[in-house]
């Protein structure tokens, strides 16, 4: 029983991973109808750039206070992030509004390229730490209600309560304010959303924000376990089935998503791992999203599309 | 309505000329818009109206030709900026922001009114608030007005057609326009739904005192509500004057009808 939940516990952590870079998917794709493939190098160029401004903050001003220094590498790193929304933007998407998905998609593919180039030119290709003071010994939980407890990983906690804290931000972000509204109706109608006077360029720059806020997030978690390298960017290639599962269109779902391709991975390669060889975590995503595609081709969550004939 | 004060010229189109690659759209159109007034462009199918109203919108840019609003012209504009200078519109096929509810949806047509800081207003505070229940305020005037009251919260994807219209007509009131735009008002509602939006458009134009341009294919409904009207063709002006005028007039009885050569 112990064991179980620990298994699951340790999928439901993952899964908070994927579900934070599928929600840079779906906040992107919902916004601007573009599937954004840089999602994960955005995540790595993130991660690079926080990762390599705490070192150079703590070696320029002899700065000692780890938290103090992350939080301005935290906050240089977000404005990085802005100025590639902004770039991104004005340099190409502006220029491929009403251009099929397919161009689209190559376009983020360039992007994807680009960035990961750009990341290691500018901040090296070596593997970087991000320390940001997460205690890394486990918790015993809940020894007295069963035998052997729980062991509980703090840092996959405290990852959680950012992640949770990041989500609610963001509800409240697109809920409660008029830039939020107007999200969700470009998200809608383009064209609509026009002629009442949102301005769809200065949206498409702030959804991008949005996503590289998201990306360095969980840039900064997953370096800060797995340590800033090159495979970040295909962590995003993980989040690909969350996407497909929950939805594309779903911010709700690519939350689920993300856990149950989290939990799935973890508790498949735990119980079924040994009858069927190891490994199965790798495809284990794909196959469940496959499963799902049969039989609600929109994802668990997305829209439905009725298209007049 | 004999007692309406019709005004100056607020909208002056002149020869408009619209072409998609080798398909001519509007040639030459010109006609203008007098303040307070209701003014409906009809034609049959295919006769160029919506491209009309898209010109005047900023969605299409005509090739030749001008638009004047309030003696200002414009040639190169975008929706957005139309929408400022106090310009809305609706959709003839809906065109509604279905995921969020009708008091959303209605609140999004203030967005450009909306100048408190974002950090403000995601936390509710200080003149965030104040200026959000100020808008508020405004949109709920506008549901009752379109007696929607008992849908506010209610997602408007799910609401029947009629609805919808109604709800896309309060998103553009919103905006506190000078003139409306109207796409086919009307167009798939059954007797009663027309009656209802007639009323509502009759009342716009008359409380707030907005100008109205709108097709419409009900020639009953247009005879019935506009002041004057425009008649399009193949692309072209073919008739423009008071309903009585344009019924009478044989260019376009035979544009409707059908002549035998």
């Amino acid at each position: 029983m112990g064991f179980f939940l620990e298994t699951l516990i340790g999928g439901l952590m993952a899964g908070m991973l994927y579900s934070l870079v599928a929600l840079g998917f779906v906040l992107i794709f919902k916004a601007s109808g573009v599937f954004n493939f840089a999602q994960g190098a955005m995540v790595l160029f993130a991660a690079l750039a926080m990762a390599r401004f705490a070192e150079w903050i703590t070696a320029l001003t002899g700065l000692d206070n780890l938290l103090v220094a992350n939080l301005i590498a935290f906050v240089l790193a977000g404005a990085v992030m802005f100025a590639v929304a902004w770039l991104v933007e004005y340099l190409v998407l502006r220029h491929l509004v009403n251009q099929e998905g397919a161009t689209l998609l190559m376009a983020t593919l360039g992007i994807t390229y680009f960035l990961d180039g750009l990341g290691q030119t500018i901040f090296g290709s070596d593997i970087y730490k991000i320390d940001i003071g997460m205690p890394k010994e486990p918790l015993m939980l809940f020894e007295s209600v069963f035998e052997g407890g729980l062991l509980v990983s703090q840092e996959d906690l405290i990852a959680a309560g950012i992640s949770a804290a990041l989500v609610a931000m963001l509800t409240l972000f697109f809920q409660k304010t008029s830039t939020g509204r107007a999200l969700r109706a470009v998200a809608d109608d383009h064209q609509a959303a026009q002629s009442i006077g949102i301005p769809l360029n200065r949206i498409w720059v702030i959804v991008w924000c949005v996503a590289g806020v998201v990306a360095l997030v969980a840039g900064m978690i997953w370096g800060s376990k797995l340590g800033v390298q090159f495979s970040l960017s295909a962590v995003a290639l993980r989040a690909l089935p969350v996407v497909i599962l929950g939805g594309l269109t779903s911010v709700p779902g690519a939350i689920l998503g993300g856990l149950i391709i989290g939990v799935g991975e973890k508790l498949s390669e735990v119980f079924l791992g040994p009858y069927v060889g190891g490994g199965i975590e790798i495809w284990f995503a794909y196959v469940l999203a496959l499963v799902v595609l049969l039989f609600r081709p929109q994802g668990l969550f997305g829209e439905k599309i009725i298209d007049r004939v | 309505m004999s007692d309406k004060r019709i005004g100056d010229v607020i909208l002056d189109v002149k020869n408009i000329s619209l072409a998609f690659g080798g398909v001519k759209a509007l040639t030459d159109i010109s006609f203008d818009v007098r303040e307070h007034e209701i003014r409906a462009i009809i034609g049959p199918n295919g006769a160029g109206k919506s491209s009309m109203l898209n010109c005047i919108n900023g969605v299409y840019t005509p090739q030749k030709g001008t638009i004047a609003f309030r003696g200002q012209t414009f040639d190169h504009m975008d929706s957005r900026q139309v929408a400022e200078m106090g310009i809305a519109r609706t959709f003839q096929n809906l065109a509604l922001f279905k995921g969020m509810s009708v008091l959303d949806n209605i609140m999004t047509g203030r967005n450009l009114r909306i100048k408190s800081n974002i950090l403000l207003q995601a936390l509710r505070i200080g003149p965030a608030e104040r200026e959000e229940m100020q808008h508020r305020a405004y949109v709920e005037q506008i549901i009752d007005f379109l007696e929607i009251q008992a849908y506010r919260k209610t997602p408007v994807g799910q609401l029947p057609y009629g609805l919808q219209k109604r709800v896309d007509l309060g998103r553009a009131l919103a905006l506190e326009p000078k003139v409306l735009l109207l796409d086919e008002p009307m167009a798939g509602m059954n007797v009663e739904e027309k009656q209802d939006m007639c009323r509502f458009i009759l009342d716009v134009n008359d409380e707030f005192g907005t100008t109205v341009v709108l097709i419409e294919h009900d020639m009953s409904v247009v005879m019935d509500i506009s002041d004057s009207v425009v008649v399009l063709d193949y692309g072209k002006k073919i008739g423009d004057g008071t309903p009585e005028e344009v019924r009478n007039n044989p260019e376009v009885i035979s544009a409707y009808l059908g002549t035998s050569h």
